[in-house]
């Protein structure tokens, strides 16, 4: 990972976090290019948010080096403090006090003087739609309500890094686009954003370049385009009417697609992986014509959707075993 | 139930990506605040939880005054012949006893909340980073106020009548809230070092019960053994005990109160480097 000094927001060398027998970072080299949205990929336990703890200066890495903007996160964690904001996986404000106080608060202990904080704050609630809400103590605001109160603490200055880490787990689609808006727009101010995610579309939405850590390790690393193309754009799921005619559907689909088929436990569905090869073609071409082949084939398809690779299935192209957890991203989007 | 369901029902107003974009040119940074104004903050931000959860003002209205009420009227007649007699003697040295009594509550707060995002968020600012807990006790020095005033006021009801007077009284009220301030890093300590509320609960009652208890609180303690008398008489609580009593009286008890700042300092000196070493690693 040789990449040129200047103009790197974060880059770290050999970062280790360890609790007990339990290597939660084992190793992290990252490169962040500044003004940009740099994706951190990976199931829970994966050591994302260890790592943004460390480069927020949150806690001292045990073995390698970060930094961040050219400040060592140990030996200048104040210098590196006074640049970056940290939206945590939970809501990093007091639950106890309004949106205002909240608000006010962290002004204050950004420096502002009363009037000043009051109006920043005032400012941001209502860019944020939350004016009606800011007189109401955060514990009774809504998943998307927090989130918002949350990244809007974070810009209260706007830093030259925020942290975001797993911003929308948990929220609804409406109130994750939202957030996926805000975040457009505070890295097109010239914030460097780094966003550590489960989901492969989110980081697929946002970020430029991702990394893919397991076990405390980048098992990948590129721009998305890269990183798909060693994935595979996507994964076709099939439903046939009649399950006697799957043998065929997938002799049929191996062919036209070039790509592995896996019988699902359903008797009656199939899935692929497409757009593996590298070898130019859409993932939507591929499958358009797979779907063509069925059909001259004489087999009946019910149910037909090419999706994304899923968190899982990424896991499984670049590790050879699964996810820990379940909790791999149901990204599907039907084509 | 019915609150959540509101909020997450109605439909929220979105969000103006051109007045946040607006908000986020604005480059300019303050100078980040000076300590004093860090931590005055904090405090602010205790005062804000106080008004929002006053509910936890129980421990420093009620408790106090059952325990002037408990003990003037169990002891009273037994050791000075009268409740009214007695609380001459007793009400200094009880405020003294409940007001350090009520500063374990800190560590249990502390550890309740250094939990919570919040933490994590002051942790990423460049601020002075005792500030933090300074404010905590900044906030809980007000709570230590406001129990010696509400004892103050049930113990004239009782029959208290202080010969020193308004000076001496808030003297005496000074002294108390600043050991008690100082005595805190004890507890902020705990409240960073052991995991859970309960383990800092009981290892705040094993410190304070025998501390407070084996003081000149409610007898003189010429009447005790001599080895609990060499331990009774050097005890910081006698120390701020006379301390208080005497300045309540109008007197000038110069050396009890020397005694009381000496251990003051030497708590803050080392509790509360300690504290803020552990508030570090966390």
């Amino acid at each position: 990972m040789s990449t040129q000094t200047t103009g790197l927001a974060i880059e770290t060398a050999g970062l280790v976090k360890t609790f007990g027998e339990t290597r939660a970072v084992d190793g992290v080299d990252l490169a962040v290019p500044a003004g940009t949205v740099y994706g951190v990929l990976g199931p829970n336990g994966a050591g994302k948010t260890t790592t943004v703890k460390m480069l927020a200066t949150l806690l001292r890495p045990d073995g390698g080096e970060a930094h961040v903007f050219g400040h060592d996160v140990v030996r200048e964690a104040d210098a590196v403090r006074g640049r970056v904001s940290l939206t945590g996986q939970y809501a990093s404000v007091d639950e106890d006090l309004t949106g205002t106080e909240n608000l006010v608060l962290l002004a204050r202990l950004l420096g502002h003087r009363k009037p000043a904080a009051r109006e920043r704050a005032a400012q941001l609630l209502e860019a944020f739609g939350l004016t009606d809400a800011a007189g109401k103590q955060v514990k009774n605001y809504s998943g998307g309500m927090r989130r918002r109160i949350d990244i809007a603490a974070s810009i209260l200055n706007t830093p030259d890094l925020l942290f975001l880490d797993e911003p929308t787990t948990g929220l609804d689609p409406r109130s994750r686009n939202q957030v996926w808006d805000i975040v457009r727009a505070v890295v097109a101010q010239g914030t460097t954003v780094l966003l550590t995610t489960q989901y492969l579309d989110e980081a697929d939405q946002l970020a430029s370049r991702i990394a893919v850590i397991d076990q405390g390790r980048v098992i990948a690393e590129g721009t998305k385009g890269e990183l798909k193309a060693s994935v595979g754009a996507g994964t076709v799921h099939l439903r046939l009417r009649d399950p006697a005619q799957r043998p065929e559907a997938a002799r049929i689909l191996r062919l036209a697609l070039d790509a592995e088929v896996q019988s699902e436990p359903d008797p009656v569905a199939l899935t692929a992986r497409v757009g593996g090869a590298g070898n130019g073609q859409g993932a939507a071409e591929q499958a358009g014509r797979a779907l063509a082949e069925l059909a001259r084939g004489g087999i009946t398809v019910d149910n037909f959707s090419l999706g994304q690779p899923s968190l899982d299935e990424v896991f499984l192209a670049l590790t050879g075993h699964d996810t820990h957890e379940a909790e791999g991203g149901q990204d599907e989007v039907a084509a | 139930m019915s609150t959540v369901t509101q909020t997450e029902g109605r439909e929220l107003a979105p969000v103006s990506t051109e007045s946040l974009a607006a908000l986020l040119i604005a480059k300019d940074r303050p100078p980040r605040p000076s300590a004093w104004s860090a931590s005055m903050t904090f405090g602010w931000r205790a005062i804000l939880k106080i008004k929002h959860v006053p509910e936890q003002l129980f421990d420093v209205t009620a408790f106090p005054i059952m325990l002037v009420l408990m003990y003037t009227y169990l002891f009273g007649g037994a050791l000075a012949g009268s409740p009214t007699a007695y609380i001459q003697f007793l009400l200094p040295g009880i405020l003294v006893m409940s007001v350090v009594m009520i500063t374990m509550y800190t560590g249990v707060s502390v550890n309740t909340d250094i939990e919570k995002g919040v933490f994590d968020r002051f942790r990423t600012l460049p601020i002075w980073r005792p500030s933090t807990m300074v404010g905590y006790l900044l906030g809980d020095a007000l709570r230590y106020t406001i129990a010696s005033v509400v004892m103050l006021t049930v113990g004239m009801i009782l029959g208290f009548r202080p010969d020193g007077g308004v000076g001496g009284v808030v003297a005496g009220i000074a002294l108390l809230v600043a050991f008690s301030f100082a005595f805190s890093w004890i507890w902020t300590m705990f409240g960073l070092m052991l995991r859970s509320e309960k383990s800092v609960m009981g290892v705040s009652m094993m410190v304070i019960f025998p501390l407070t208890f084996l003081s000149n609180v409610f007898v003189d303690p010429k009447t005790m053994p001599g080895w609990l008398q060499a331990f009774v008489n050097n005890s910081p609580i006698t120390h701020l005990a006379t301390a208080v009593r005497g300045l309540m009286a109008g007197d000038w008890p110069a050396a009890d109160i020397a005694w009381s700042l000496g251990w003051t300092c030497l708590f803050v000196l080392v509790f509360g480097p300690i504290t803020m070493r552990l508030y570090n690693r966390k």
